[in-house]
Formats: C-alpha cells, sequence, structure tokens
C-alpha cells in the first residue's frame, strides 16, 4: 500500500464523484457511481465492456453532460464547465486512440499544448522564447522523444503517438490527469516504460487511468475500481480486488 | 544563425516579390487601360478567395457565403457614391432631388435612416471593414457555438447568400433591386470613370492586396495558424488542450469576412456599380472555385486561381457562351479530384523542380520561395532533417527556433 494513504481525508480527495449518473435515452450508462480520487493516487478503473469506463472520463472532462449527480474538483463543480474551463481548473485527458496533430511536429504539437496563449489575441502574439523551448525540451526528453522534436508526428510509431499524447498534457502541468488505455498496442518493452514514466509524472499530481493489461495495472495501481453495469462493483487494493467474488464472477474469472 | 534565418525570410518572400513584380510593373506595362481594369476587377475577387484560404484552406470551415460579405463591402462603398452623385443639384429634375434616383423612381420622400451615415467617408471606411465582421460575428456565434459545422456550414451560409439576395431585390426602394447602385461619378469630387483613375485604383486596389496578403501571412505563420491546423485534424484535442475552439472559429470567419469586404469596395470603385448578381449563391460558389484552384493552402494561390480563372471565364464566354458553366465546373471537379492543391501544389510538385535545372543551385530559392507554414501536410524541415544525438541538447535547441521562425 503506497504512503499517499496513510492521511486519508476529505480534504486530501482531488476529486470526488457522487451520484453520477448519465442516461441515453433511457440506457443508465453510468448509475448513482460515487468516486474519490486522492492526491498523487494513481488509480485504475477496470471493468468488462460496456461498464461505463470511457463514459465516467467523458462525464469528467465535460465531453458529455451528466443527467444527475456531482463531479467536484478541489471543490469547484464541473458539471456545470465548459471543456475548455476544466482543462483550465486542471484536469488533462488522454483519449483512447492517440490524439495528435498528425500534420504538425512533435514540438509544434507539444508547443500548442503549453498553457500560454489561449485565447484568439495570445494565440496571434504568441513568441516562442526561452521558457517554451526549455519546457518543451523537458518534457520531450521525459517523453522519451527527446530526439524527435522535428519529426512530423504522422511518422512516429503507435506506441510513440500515444507517449506524445501524454507529454501533451503534462506540458499542460495538470492537476488531474485521466489516460483511456495509454499502453493499448504498445510493445513489452514500451509498456514498461509508461508505467516508469507513470510512477514518475505521478509526484505532482492525481492520476486515473483506465487499462485492461492486468500486468500494467498491477505495476502501477494504487488503488483499482471495478465498474459493472455504469456501478461500483469493488474498490481496494489489487489484490483485494482481485480476491473479490462479485469480480471473480463479472470479470476476471469469465 | 543569423545567416539561416535570413535565408529563411528570403524563401518565404520571394514569392511575393514575384507577385508584386506580376502586378505591379508587368500588367500595367503589357495592358492596356481597359484590360488593366479589368484585371483589377478580377483582383477584388482574390481578396475573397484569400479569405476563404483562411477560414476553409486552414479553418476547415467552407463557406459558401463570401458573396454576402464582398456584397456588404460593395455596397456600402456604392452608398457612399451615389450619395455624392446624388447631390441636389445633380438631382433636380427628381420630384424629390438629392435622394439617390432609383427611390426618386419608387415614390420614396425621404433619405431611409440606415442611408444617412453613408454621407461620412469615414464611416464608409469603418463600416466596409466593421459589417461584414460583425455579420460573421452573429453567424459565427449562432453556427460555431452549437458546434455546426462542416456541410451544414456550407448549406446554411449558401442559404444566406440567398436570402440576402432576395432582400436586395425586394426592396427596390432603398437598395436599388435588380439593377443594383448605378451611375456612380465621384469620390470627393475625383471623378473614378475616367482612365487615369482607374489606373491609380489598380494600384491602390494591389496595394491593399499586398496589406491582406501579408496580414495573412502573418496569422497563419502565428500560434493561431498552427492552431487552426490542429484544429482541422483533432478538434477534440484542441478543446481538451484547453481552448475555446469556437472563439477561433469565429475570429478566422470575421477576417476573412473583412478582407472580402475589403474586394467588394474596391470593386464598387473599379467597376462603378455593385448589383446583387456578386452577391448570392453563384457568384459565391465561384469564389470558393477560385480558392479551390488556386490552392486552398495557398495564400499567393489565391491571387493567381482568381487571376487565372476569371481569364479564362472572360476569353471563353466570348466564344463560347453556353459552354462556360461546364467548363467550369468541370475545372473544378478536376481541380478537386487530381490537385487537392490546386495550382500551388501542381507547381510545387511538378513545375519548380523542373525549373529548378535551368537555375544555378543559388538561386532556387526564387523557385521553391514557399515557406513550411503555408503547407503544413509537407513540412520542409523533414527532408532535410538530421537526427539530433541526445547528448547534444544546445543544437538541438538550436534546431527548434529556426525550425518553426
Amino acid at each position: 500500500m503506497p504512503e499517499t494513504n496513510k492521511h486519508i481525508g476529505p480534504k486530501d480527495f482531488v476529486l470526488s464523484v457522487e451520484g453520477l449518473t448519465v442516461s441515453f435515452d433511457g440506457f443508465k450508462a453510468v448509475n448513482d457511481l460515487s468516486l474519490y480520487v486522492e492526491e498523487q493516487e494513481i488509480r485504475v478503473i477496470i471493468g468488462p465492456n460496456g461498464a461505463g469506463k470511457t463514459t465516467v472520463l467523458d462525464l469528467i472532462c465535460g465531453r458529455t453532460k451528466a443527467t444527475e449527480g456531482s463531479i467536484k474538483f478541489k471543490g469547484k463543480e464541473l458539471t456545470k464547465m465548459n471543456e475548455h474551463q476544466i482543462v483550465h481548473a486542471g484536469v488533462g485527458r488522454k483519449f483512447q486512440n492517440p490524439s495528435i496533430y498528425e500534420d504538425l511536429t512533435v514540438y509544434e504539437n507539444l508547443e500548442l499544448s503549453f498553457p500560454r496563449g489561449r485565447n484568439v489575441w495570445g494565440a496571434l502574439t504568441f513568441r516562442r522564447d526561452q521558457e517554451v523551448l526549455n519546457k518543451v525540451q523537458e518534457v520531450a526528453d521525459m517523453i522519451f522523444l527527446g530526439d524527435k522534436l522535428t519529426m512530423q508526428a504522422d511518422l512516429l510509431s503507435h506506441g510513440q503517438k500515444q507517449w506524445l499524447e501524454i507529454g501533451m498534457l503534462l506540458i499542460q502541468d495538470p492537476e488531474l490527469l485521466m489516460l483511456d488505455e495509454p499502453v493499448a498496442g504498445m510493445s513489452v518493452s514500451e509498456r514498461k516504460q509508461t508505467a516508469e514514466l507513470l510512477n514518475r509524472i505521478t509526484k505532482d499530481r492525481s492520476v486515473l487511468v483506465i487499462e485492461h493489461d492486468m500486468q500494467f495495472v498491477e505495476d502501477i495501481a494504487h488503488r483499482v475500481t471495478v465498474l459493472h453495469q455504469g456501478k461500483v462493483l469493488s474498490e481496494g487494493s489489487m489484490e483485494r480486488v482481485q480476491k473479490d467474488p462479485k469480480v471473480v464472477e463479472v470479470y476476471l474469472g469469465h | 544563425m543569423n545567416k539561416i534565418s535570413s535565408l529563411i525570410e528570403r524563401y518565404q518572400l520571394s514569392h511575393f516579390i514575384i507577385l508584386a513584380v506580376i502586378i505591379f510593373i508587368v500588367m500595367p506595362l503589357a495592358l492596356d487601360s481597359f484590360r488593366l481594369n479589368m484585371v483589377g476587377k478580377y483582383l477584388t475577387y482574390a481578396f475573397v478567395a484569400l479569405g476563404l484560404v483562411l477560414c476553409w484552406g486552414y479553418g476547415g470551415i467552407l463557406s459558401l457565403g463570401q458573396g454576402v460579405f464582398f456584397g456588404i463591402g460593395g455596397y456600402c462603398m456604392a452608398m457612399f457614391l451615389k450619395l455624392e452623385a446624388s447631390s441636389p443639384e445633380n438631382t433636380s429634375i427628381q420630384s424629390t432631388p438629392g435622394i439617390p434616383d432609383f427611390m426618386d423612381w419608387n415614390q420614396l420622400t425621404e433619405l431611409p435612416w440606415f442611408w444617412e451615415p453613408f454621407h461620412s467617408f469615414a464611416f464608409t471606411i469603418v463600416a466596409i471593414l466593421v459589417l461584414p465582421a460583425i455579420f460573421a460575428f452573429i453567424i459565427g456565434v449562432a453556427m460555431f457555438k452549437r458546434r455546426v459545422g462542416g456541410v451544414y456550414f456550407a448549406i446554411i451560409t449558401q442559404a444566406i447568400a440567398a436570402i440576402l439576395t432576395i432582400l436586395i431585390i425586394g426592396q427596390q426602394g432603398y437598395t436599388g433591386g435588380v439593377n443594383g447602385i448605378t451611375d456612380l461619378r465621384t469620390l470627393h469630387g475625383w471623378d473614378i470613370r475616367t482612365d487615369e483613375a482607374k489606373t491609380i485604383l489598380y494600384f491602390v486596389n494591389g496595394a491593399l492586396l499586398f496589406v491582406c496578403l501579408f496580414a495573412a501571412r502573418y496569422i497563419i505563420r502565428s500560434k493561431l495558424g498552427r492552431l487552426l491546423v490542429a484544429m482541422r485534424e483533432r478538434e477534440d484535442r484542441v478543446r481538451f488542450s484547453g481552448y475555446d475552439v469556437s472563439s477561433f472559429k469565429i475570429f478566422i470567419f470575421c477576417a476573412a469576412a473583412s478582407i472580402s469586404a475589403i474586394g467588394g469596395a474596391m470593386f464598387t470603385l473599379q467597376v462603378g456599380f455593385m448589383s446583387p448578381t456578386f452577391v448570392g449563391t453563384g457568384p459565391s460558389i465561384e469564389m470558393v472555385i477560385f480558392c479551390a484552384l488556386g490552392g486552398r493552402l495557398a495564400i499567393l494561390g489565391a491571387v493567381y486561381g482568381a487571376l487565372v480563372v476569371n481569364w479564362a471565364k472572360t476569353s471563353f464566354s466570348e466564344s463560347f457562351p453556353e459552354l462556360w458553366l461546364f467548363a467550369m465546373g468541370a475545372l473544378f471537379i478536376g481541380v478537386v479530384m487530381a490537385f487537392p492543391n490546386g495550382l500551388a501544389g501542381l507547381y510545387q510538385t511538378y513545375i519548380a523542380p523542373w525549373l529548378q535545372r535551368f537555375v544555378p543551385e543559388k538561386f532556387h530559392w526564387i523557385i521553391t520561395g514557399r515557406s513550411q507554414e503555408e503547407n503544413p501536410e509537407l513540412p520542409e524541415s523533414l527532408q532535410e532533417e538530421k537526427e539530433p544525438s541526445a547528448e547534444d541538447k544546445k543544437s538541438t535547441q538550436g534546431d527548434l527556433s529556426h525550425a518553426g521562425n
């Protein structure tokens, strides 16, 4: 159990999701879900297909509007905010398929994500100064792409694209990082590197990850939440969740 | 470093210089006053095509109603000129002297309120730039905030162009109806109908076009330009990087509208009238063809596209009036199917390499002339890329600072 769990208190929750429900034409993809994420925690959400994992991330980042319930991030209610306001509040989201700007270079991808000049006037007058160059270089080194800055993003391998998108989030410096299947399609060695990367970057922030790869989940998770039919089925350490008979029945044992 | 960056500057400017030579030296020397005036008219469409490069090529927003903004600019200028031409002395034979002739024919006895401010030239200039931007802003807020885009946006802009034409034709007493606003004579007492005036207006038009070209170049090369490219590909990613996507779309749509309106105002000055035939759905689509033919990612291509299509239109329609529209349609389909990057793409892929064989390497920059940003799909830096070693960070940063400048 990581040491961050020793001082659990309500004030330590970065994200508190309470009674969250979303219904699409009567079908409740997420049903009365509650979830609490602490500071500097890596939380992994697992669950069978259609359990509502991606929908939960969509709801938190504002892509889907909740039917009921509340999402509080550092005391701010996210359900009433726009996507870009949620990003400004400090939430970053990585999509399931690498979502990067393929027409631009690695450098430009990272620079566009740098949190400055985010309105029209700011973007028109944005200047590439030493601060931007240093930050881009720092993040690029962190995501193993330090020597590929001038490469067009389209030419990267699948794994490198995944890293680039993680880098685009890191440069925003979010307090909550949400990753949807970050190691999907990666080779074994790339997975290892990604696990290391995630463990390194979580020192300053909380991370919410959706993942299917159980080995990877074991490597990174502080705690695991199992979703089933839009509800929390089980929650706790990987070890505990794996032994939970309900979980074995619906998910791990099938 | 300095040497490299000045070379890059030259790269990007060489084609601007070539175009300037064509417009300001070759054309006036080679053409008589009548033909020069015609080229001036074609160049006013280049403003609209340039606006389309920004909002369609870069922003991915296809507007089939740019004629609306061209028309607003043109009508603003026409209203000013018409009021000057309708002085009480000039119109003493009318039942109500001092108002435009078409109002008198339509039994109006008083100048409508919205015509009043157009007595002032300063107001007219501001209106030409600001009115279309306000109109574009309203459309933009209504559409982009609700995330209407793509085909739906194109259809709606087309509908707006149709509505505006019907409105202008229907309100004959206020707008001059289907004939438009005609018989424009002087600008502050300066007769715009003489050959000399037309030549001067041609140069003013060319100069304004270059101002707009440089403004467009600045926008494209700024971070906003890269954001537009990013948005075209991955709108969601841009949104979740903390940008309000709709505000950028509204901005570029407004910018395109204002640029088009300058073209419209210069059209009125050079041609001497404005009518709804330049506002409606037909001309709006033609303007998209100018842009597509020139290359929708090439700001200079827009100028060449407008010139080439209009020149062809004039020559063909003189000889084969019935066939011209089919030729135009075929041209558009051909360009979209075979050369999605238009003349600019054609030049870059085939003509430039061919020309290079005849020119010493030292002067290749004159031919290749395009900056990386103007064609983000083919960044030049890639072709000459040398991978810097991981330890040598200083050189990497050096590469960076000029790679994107």
